[in-house]
């Protein structure tokens, strides 16, 4: 397929900025509400009602905008956008349209498994408006009346629009995945797609190398998108349809106006939707209720002290600091910050950061897939790991027992001291270790000639009598003192 | 710059009002008129004046985070034309 045509694909995120009151009114921002519980003259538009920008909202998206290296300029105001729909009260929305907050960032894309190169995404612009209200159709028979919810209505929204730079399904998914990490880490978002804190809208065409030519086929919005896997199922069905379109129509981009689409998630498949106001429809101009906002650059510098660690700088930092590889490094980063926390809190408790890698990607993280838990409610606090990965390079566990200790550890909640006590755990001092070596090699002198004729895997039928015998045995110790003693009794033969 | 009559049509849409033969003749010439009377702010000399965002020199006016009680909800339906106490109702909505 990549050889007919390549996919250009452009991303627009709304986000939800995490506020306790509105953009420009005091309403609360909980989600979840009863209907219409969360208004007042401002978001219900009522005459002589006046909007004050919410600083919070302000300094949200000031952060955004330079973790997201955009440029922000001095001065930035704010727009109607005027559009006639029942869920928008005023008819128009508070938006920012050719002087908006930050525009010209990026953000670096990788993909872990190396499906594609690295690659910088730029960002167009990020820029600060008010969400409109909830319809709530009769989805039977279409024909009962529309419910209006307008708790929604002026909750301050962050629209970060993308450059073209996507090429596939799969860049789109980590391109999101970034976003959401970077958000959530900083703070200035939940990014609940299910409570609609984050909304995607993608625009995607088609580049085909024709015999005239490369050409473009027109450009699609696809909508609806409740998930980042829907919104790969709605790109991954979106390209080869336009490609069978063009076929078809042979359709260039400017030969057919914008189409909206939306996605289906059931069906799998998008669908035609009312064509799009042009954006000279929407009639732009300045809201001469809200003034200017004029920012400075100690402002920026300031905003820019406030992120600290970025999810890439860390991933870069725990190559450094801990020698981990750059995919184990992504895997504990790419989880949030709390396993993020969690994993350098073991690595440092217990100055074995290899361990704690180890037990961090493979059983905490199954762990947190499996139960769909929290990394803080799972039954093994990170001193608790720590604690363990030291009794186990202390010799106070043995290896092999670390998983068991682990368990226990896991469902009772308890320290690996508590732990190692509960499962009568004990060191095997070495003089003991070494009495039972000779006392099984002495029963066992079929063995012992084995071992000398060189069939070394002999002592493997030792480990288990030992084992029953002690279970605190470690089989690994115990195995080079038998080979040693077996090769000792050779050569003084 | 002069309004016509497809101007009005197209505005009118927008904004989903609904008119009628007669009443579009007679909008067209007033709206017309209006915007000749604006026009003539097109003879003041602009040349090198930077455009104005804000009729008033004021920047950087915000409000604190903080959350105020919102209007009870018999209150914030009491003008709609239809509500059920707590929605406000509109003819079916096409997704
Ligand atoms: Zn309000």
């Amino acid at each position: 397929m990549s050889q007919l045509y390549t996919t250009v694909i452009g991303l627009e995120v709304h986000v939800q900025l995490a506020t306790k009151s509105k953009l420009f009114c005091r309403c609360s921002t909980q989600f979840g509400a009863e209907p219409n519980t969360q208004t007042c003259s401002v978001c219900l538009g009522l005459p002589g009602s006046l909007p004050v920008m919410n600083r919070t909202a302000f300094d949200l998206s000031l952060k955004t905008a330079v973790a997201l290296n955009c440029v922000i300029p001095k001065f930035t105001k704010w727009d109607r956008k005027q559009y006639y729909y029942p869920d928008l009260p005023k008819a128009y929305q508070i938006s920012q349209y050719d002087l908006p907050m930050s525009s010209a960032g990026w953000l670096e894309i990788s993909d872990e498994k190396g499906s594609f190169e690295p690659k910088r995404v730029r960002i167009t612009r990020a820029h600060l408006e008010e969400d409109a209200g909830k319809s709530i159709h009769d989805e039977a028979a279409g024909k009962a009346d529309s419910e209006i919810d307008l708790n929604r209505t002026g909750t301050p929204l962050l629209e970060i629009v993308s450059e073209p730079d996507l090429s596939s399904s799969a860049e789109a998914k980590a391109y999101l995945q970034e976003l959401k990490l970077l958000l959530t880490h900083i703070g200035v978002s939940d990014c609940n797609m299910q409570e609609g804190s984050l909304r995607v809208d993608a625009n995607i065409n088609l580049h085909i190398d024709t015999p005239e030519g490369k050409i473009a086929t027109p450009i699609v919005e696809i909508k609806n998108m409740n998930s980042f896997r829907a919104v790969e199922r709605a790109l991954d069905y979106e390209a080869p349809r336009q490609f069978r379109v063009w076929q078809e129509t042979g359709q260039k981009i400017g030969e057919a106006p914008k189409q909206t689409r939306g996605w289906d998630d059931s069906a799998g498949v998008t669908r035609g939707q009312r064509s799009k106001e042009e954006s000279s429809d929407y009639r732009y101009f300045p809201d001469p209720d809200l003034v200017p906002v004029l920012v400075t650059d100690d402002q920026v510098a300031e905003a820019r002290k406030s992120l600290g660690e970025l999810p890439a700088d860390l991933r870069n930092r725990f190559v450094q600091e801990y020698g981990l590889s750059a995919y184990d490094a992504s895997v504990i980063v790419n989880q949030g910050q709390g396993v993020t926390n969690y994993f350098e809190q073991v690595a440092r408790e217990s100055g074995d950061a290899k361990s704690a890698c180890k037990w961090v990607t493979q059983d905490i993280l199954r762990l947190l897939k499996d139960g769909e838990q929290e990394i803080n409610a799972i039954g093994v606090s990170a001193a608790n790991l720590a604690g363990m990965i030291s009794a186990v390079n202390d010799g106070k566990l043995p290896k092999p027992r670390a998983k068991e200790a682990f368990e226990l550890m896991l469902s009772t909640g308890s320290t690996a001291q508590q732990a190692i006590q509960e499962l009568g755990i004990e060191q095997v001092d070495e003089s003991a270790l070494v009495e039972l070596c000779r006392e099984l090699l002495d029963k066992n002198p079929r063995v012992v000639a084995d071992v000398q004729s060189g069939k070394v895997q002999a002592i493997g039928a030792l480990i288990g009598q030992a084992k029953k015998l002690n279970p605190n045995v470690d089989p690994g110790r115990f195995r080079e003192i038998c080979l040693e003693l077996a090769m000792e009794s050779s050569s003084s033969e | 710059m002069a309004i016509t009559r497809s101007d009005v049509e197209k505005v009118s849409l927008l904004a989903r009002l609904q008119f009628s033969d007669s009443e579009l003749d007679r909008l067209t010439g007033e709206l017309a008129q209006i915007v000749e009377y604006v026009d003539h702010l097109s003879e003041v000399p602009t040349e090198g004046i930077e455009p104005m965002a804000h009729a008033v020199e004021v920047h950087n006016v915000f409000v604190s985070d903080e959350v105020m009680p919102s209007l009870p909800r018999d209150k914030a339906l009491a003008n709609a034309p239809r509500h059920n106490d707590r929605a406000f109702l509109v003819p079916p909505v096409l997704g």
